[in-house]
């Protein structure tokens, strides 16, 4: 089933006008500071296909960058979002491309603040629901739908159940899981989507296990960050 | 979820005594693992963004962000009070927050997608007009939003709601579909009423084209959803007259599929033929093309 529950079909709601240029572009945009942490000091979005031709019309640029002040998808203060992002000191800047993207609505994202950066592509699939399909160079795709842990690590033996280990004794239910490397016993990354919530304590205890090399905890139905 | 097809649904709620509404909210909760006292407050909320935005657009004269459209919601609202429309009133009001509802999303306002925001005017349309007509509370409008996404997920799941993939059958059809179901079952109608109210409202949607010009969600997405509200309460109407879609509306469902898999791109949202591509569609892409030339923030274009 593509879609899985009423409030795909009744919802989300959102500032217009459209649920696949504008709700869709937020979540992205809000899915990409997850993965920075903290506040983005500068930023660099790429429109592909349908968004590079209308990004502009549907406001698609000041919906992700609205994601990426942690606003959800109705918040009032979107239309405004470029010049909040100016008076916070975030520099945003956008290009298009005339690359062909896997799906008509896709854009990239690279964010840095200090020391830190990170980079996703995602694309908006209709009426608010997004995927993203990759992280820091890792071919990883979720939805965003569900919490979701972003662990990049070493491609060693026993990495995975270790964390699919901590995820079972705190009982956590693992809906979905994707895998990446750029090399064997390289730099590898590895998606998970839970059922529930996932503890504080478990990120603390993950972040510490052997070969991995950081964690992101991504959940956008936790609601909008201040 | 226990069931797949509308026909599905109506067994289930044939077997259970139960509505529409009351299947969906059991089965919501058990997929969300949230209880259904938490997803009730959730739709509630809603509804009430629906309500506020079509009370903001039958009043507001405020252009689009493109400057394309507004205010014709208040026109229409105006004109539709007057002895001399044909429309009776309610059916009028219906139509013009339908259209109010599509102006304040083209206008960057809030709204609910449903199931998409080029289709958002049309549920709030019918619903907020027949709140208005039969002195009906927000508790029994938010089961018929229930009843609704009973619907549009049927749809959704076994066909498509979005102009890119179906063209505009996917979008306003679903929408009118939902909301002529939904609407039979408010008014005390059974779930065989309301599964006949989908088929017989579909039916006159397949076919129906993406073209919006410019790729906006304005024309003629915004009328659209007028003309929808008013063929929801028409298509509601027919099945609590005991009319029956006599091809039945999972069958129908699976025509919305046919026919938007065999439309060409052009005319999938792309704005690359139909309303899009007409000389008058083309002169307001020129002149929007060069309206965005001097955008208010510095912008790179297109590095490769």
């Amino acid at each position: 089933m593509r879609f899985k529950d009423v409030f795909s079909i009744i919802g989300p709601g959102m500032i217009g006008p459209s649920s696949s240029h504008t709700a869709g572009a937020v979540l992205l945009g809000r899915v990409a500071r997850g993965l920075l942490e903290t506040e983005p000091i500068e930023a660099e979005i790429i429109f592909y296909g349908s968004l590079a031709a209308t990004y502009s019309g549907h406001g698609t640029d000041l919906a992700v960058t609205a994601g990426l002040l942690g606003f959800d998808t109705d918040d009032e203060r979107i239309p405004e979002s470029l010049e909040i992002a100016e008076l916070s000191g975030m520099t945003v800047g956008f290009q298009t491309s005339s690359v062909p993207a896997v799906h008509p609505n896709t854009l990239q994202i690279k964010l840095s603040s200090g020391n830190r950066g990170c980079q996703m592509t995602g694309c908006s699939i209709g009426g608010g629901n997004i995927e993203v399909i990759e992280v820091n160079g890792f071919d990883l795709k979720f939805t965003g739908n569900y919490p979701t842990l972003i662990v990049e690590h070493t491609d060693q033996p026993g990495v995975l159940a270790n964390l699919t280990r901590l995820l079972s004794e705190a009982s956590v239910n693992i809906g979905y899981m994707d895998v990446d490397r750029k090399a064997r016993q390289g730099h590898a990354a590895t998606v998970i989507e839970t059922d529930g919530l996932i503890p504080k304590e478990l990120l603390g205890k993950a972040k510490l296990l052997s070969h991995v090399r950081s964690i992101h905890y991504i959940d956008l139905n936790g609601g909008a960050s201040e | 979820m226990r069931f797949s097809s509308l026909k599905e649904l109506a067994v289930v709620c044939e077997k259970e005594g139960k509505s529409i509404c009351d299947i969906m909210l059991e089965d919501q909760a058990a997929e969300s693992g949230r209880s259904k006292e938490q997803e009730w407050e959730k739709m509630k909320a809603y509804y009430g963004i629906m309500k506020d935005a079509a009370a903001k657009g039958i009043v507001s004269e405020k252009t689009s962000r493109s400057g394309l459209t507004g205010g014709d919601a208040k026109r229409v609202h105006e004109y539709t009070r007057n002895p001399d429309a044909s429309l009776e009133p309610f059916t009028g009001l219906a139509m013009a927050y339908a259209l109010a509802v599509s102006e304040v999303n083209a206008s960057m306002g809030r709204i609910v997608a449903t199931p998409t925001a080029g289709s958002c005017g049309v549920i709030p349309g019918v619903f907020v007009s027949s709140q208005e007509r039969f002195g009906w509370d927000d508790d029994h409008m938010v089961k018929g939003l229930f009843s609704a996404g009973a619907i549009g997920y049927i749809i959704a799941n076994n066909s498509f709601i979005s102009g890119a993939e179906g063209g505009c059958q996917a979008e306003i059809g679903s929408a009118i579909g939902m909301a002529a179901g939904a609407l039979v079952e408010l008014k005390g109608g059974t779930p065989a009423q309301a599964v006949h109210a989908v088929g017989l409202a579909l039916k006159n949607t397949l076919g129906l084209i993406c073209d919006p010009v410019g790729g906006l969600v304005e024309i003629p997405c915004i009328v659209r959803n007028g003309f929808g509200a008013v063929n929801a309460l028409a298509a509601a109407d027919m099945a609590l007259a005991g009319v029956r879609s006599a091809i039945p509306t999972d069958e129908v469902i699976q025509v919305m599929l046919e026919v938007g898999s065999a439309m060409p791109d052009t005319h999938r949202e792309t704005a690359m033929g139909g309303l899009a591509q007409t000389p008058t569609g083309k002169e307001i892409i020129r002149q929007l093309a060069k309206d965005r030339k001097k955008p208010a923030v510095s912008k790179k274009e297109d590095t490769k």
